[in-house]
């Protein structure tokens, strides 16, 4: 008897909350993503002694939603996270970012920002100097309303493409110092659509930012579709000595921007 | 126990019952002469509420009338429709969108059968073709049955920046003015010449907060251009309608993203976050506004990217 009014009270709940999980996709699409982007190369999961990803509960703004990673512990030149790969499982290119970082960078603190339409789990993998893989994730819930990934502003964004700006809090030799790097550029996926042409305007997004000091590669990240409008990359480094951080953006129509800054 | 668990099963059908939306739920009010208004609710669309959380209406002339924004939903729409023809005999020959927003623009195809001309802002259609395979995948789970029928329309005749257009309805001209990027990059506003009465769309948001999908910057320049107009009522796109309501109205949509911007200018030239920002910007503002802690943290973020290229 128990039993029987115990599945109605559930059949009831599940009744009341359809609609909240009516977005959530039936089938988990990680283990098909795992074996397309990583093959058999077996993934540690909820590496949180080593990684921490930060991403709000919801994403408030489909267009902009925030995503920071951090190590743990201390890259050296024997053991130093090489790679951080960032997936976004619901996404419509689901592989978003590959930062590949040098050993000098100390502690790991990186943040981009990207488009996020629909309840998915984004997740960090760390690839180790040595080979091996270790993952850590956050389920971000859809925005709700009237909030989609489209640009606010497509006119503005694309008279602004190829502006660069470095900014960076009080930069002191031997001191660690916060920087972000930003190319103002559309990063159109290719869904978007032109009023004049009347067609679906062609991809265009950046590719790739490498963030070098003295020439010294610190940080070389490929982007696609999946990061926002003006791609945002902020970073935490170490100015070993005075000089020079610059910055060089690729963009997928092979347009190059530079830019580079003092300290 | 057991009548515990009987009422607990109840109570799904009961919510059922009571989103059977019946005509009579449906009022228009008439704010002046032959402009009338179904006022939204203040809260998120869902299919208890058919997506009616807008201001829609009509302005009915001496030949013709002409809907200004259609509905959150295809049922909305239809019973905007009912509404209008329960009120005149004579025929609906525009639908006018103010934005792209689905609790504007939802209920167009509800109007198909009058075969009316589509009008909205030059950059409209961009912005439906940019959205509606987003919104149709969200809103259909969103909406349930009210949705149902829904169409993405684009408008036939559009109106460009610093280029208004004027429609007449006999003996009744509506001056429609497009506007540069403010609440979303494609607003237009409907003005009443006959009564000076003025529907601004969600230029204007009274009671529930406003949502920034355009520029900051620019919204702050319209409303403090809006300030100063010379109108006896307006229709805002959320909350009452009024000849005397609107100018605080305003005047506190104005303070809010002004207040948002000041305190994002001085997290951003501190090298400060968007989480940083979405979490002290504007918080003495959550008891001001109803849905806050839906769209206030958005209204942070979109600002925050902006402002970094200031």
């Amino acid at each position: 008897m128990f039993s029987r009014i115990l599945t109605l009270l559930i059949i009831s709940l599940t009744f009341f909350n359809v609609s909240a999980y009516a977005a959530t996709p039936s089938e988990p699409l990680w283990p098909t993503l795992k074996t397309a982007y990583f093959g058999d190369t077996e993934i540690r999961e909820d590496a949180n002694d080593l990684l921490v990803i930060e991403a709000p509960k919801r994403a408030e703004d489909a267009a902009i939603v925030p995503i920071t990673v951090k190590s743990l512990v201390a890259q050296t030149a024997d053991k130093y996270i090489k790679n951080i790969h960032i997936v976004i499982d619901n996404n419509p290119e689901p592989y978003s970012a590959n930062f590949s970082l040098s050993p000098e960078l100390g502690l790991i603190d990186i943040s981009t920002r990207m488009r996020v339409d629909q309840y998915t789990f984004v997740r960090a993998i760390a690839e180790m100097n040595d080979g091996s893989l270790h993952m850590v994730s956050r389920f971000v819930k859809a925005s709700g309303g009237c909030s989609a990934p489209a640009g606010k502003d497509a006119a503005a964004a694309l008279a602004r493409l190829g502006k660069m700006q470095i900014r960076m809090r009080k930069p002191t030799v031997g001191k660690p110092v916060q920087a972000q790097v930003i190319v103002s550029h559309p990063n159109y996926n290719g869904l978007q659509f032109d009023q004049k042409s009347r067609l679906y305007i062609d991809a265009h997004y950046v590719k790739n930012v490498a963030i070098s000091y003295n020439d010294k590669p610190l940080i070389s990240v490929d982007t696609g579709i999946s990061v926002s409008e003006d791609p945002s990359i902020r970073f935490t480094f170490t100015p070993t000595e005075a000089g020079a951080l610059s910055a060089n953006v690729v963009d997928s129509k092979g347009q190059k921007f530079s830019h580079s800054k003092d300290i | 126990m057991q009548k515990f668990f009987l009422s607990m099963l109840s109570l799904p059908f009961l919510m059922l019952l009571s989103s059977c939306y019946a005509d009579t739920q449906y009022p228009v009010k008439e704010v002046i002469s032959g402009i009338y208004y179904h006022q939204g609710v203040h809260e998120e669309p869902a299919e208890s509420n058919i997506g009616a959380i807008a201001n829609v209406g009509f302005i009915i002339g001496e030949q013709c009338v002409a809907v200004i924004d259609s509905g959150g939903s295809y049922l909305e729409g239809s019973y905007l429709r009912q509404a209008i023809k329960n009120t005149t005999k004579l025929p609906i020959c525009y639908v006018i969108n103010t934005h792209v927003h689905p609790d504007h623009i939802f209920g167009n195809a509800a109007f198909k059968d009058d075969q009316p001309t589509y009008v909205g802002h030059e950059k409209l259609a961009a912005a439906i073709a940019a959205r509606e395979g987003y919104f149709a995948k969200t809103f259909e789970v969103t909406l349930g049955k009210a949705y149902t029928g829904t169409e993405f329309i684009s408008p036939t005749l559009t109106a460009s920046i610093d280029k208004p257009i004027t429609i007449n309805l006999g003996n009744r001209e509506l001056i429609l003015t497009a506007y540069s990027t403010s609440h979303t990059d494609h607003d237009l506003t409907v003005l009443d010449s006959k009564t000076k009465t003025l529907w601004t769309g969600d230029l204007l948001f009274m009671g529930r907060i406003p949502v920034m999908d355009g520029s900051i910057n620019g919204w702050i320049k319209t409303m403090t251009q809006m300030q100063t107009m010379d109108i006896n009522f307006l229709i805002p796109g959320h909350g009452e309608a009024s000849s005397d309501k609107w100018q605080q109205g305003l005047k506190k949509q104005l303070d809010y993203f002004t207040l948002l911007r000041d305190e994002i200018r001085v997290i951003i030239e501190d090298l400060g976050t968007i989480d940083q920002a979405s979490k002290e910007v504007g918080i003495l503002e959550q008891n001001s506004w109803e849905l806050f802690e839906h769209y206030h943290r958005r209204n942070v973020t979109a600002s925050f990217v902006q402002l970094e290229w200031e």
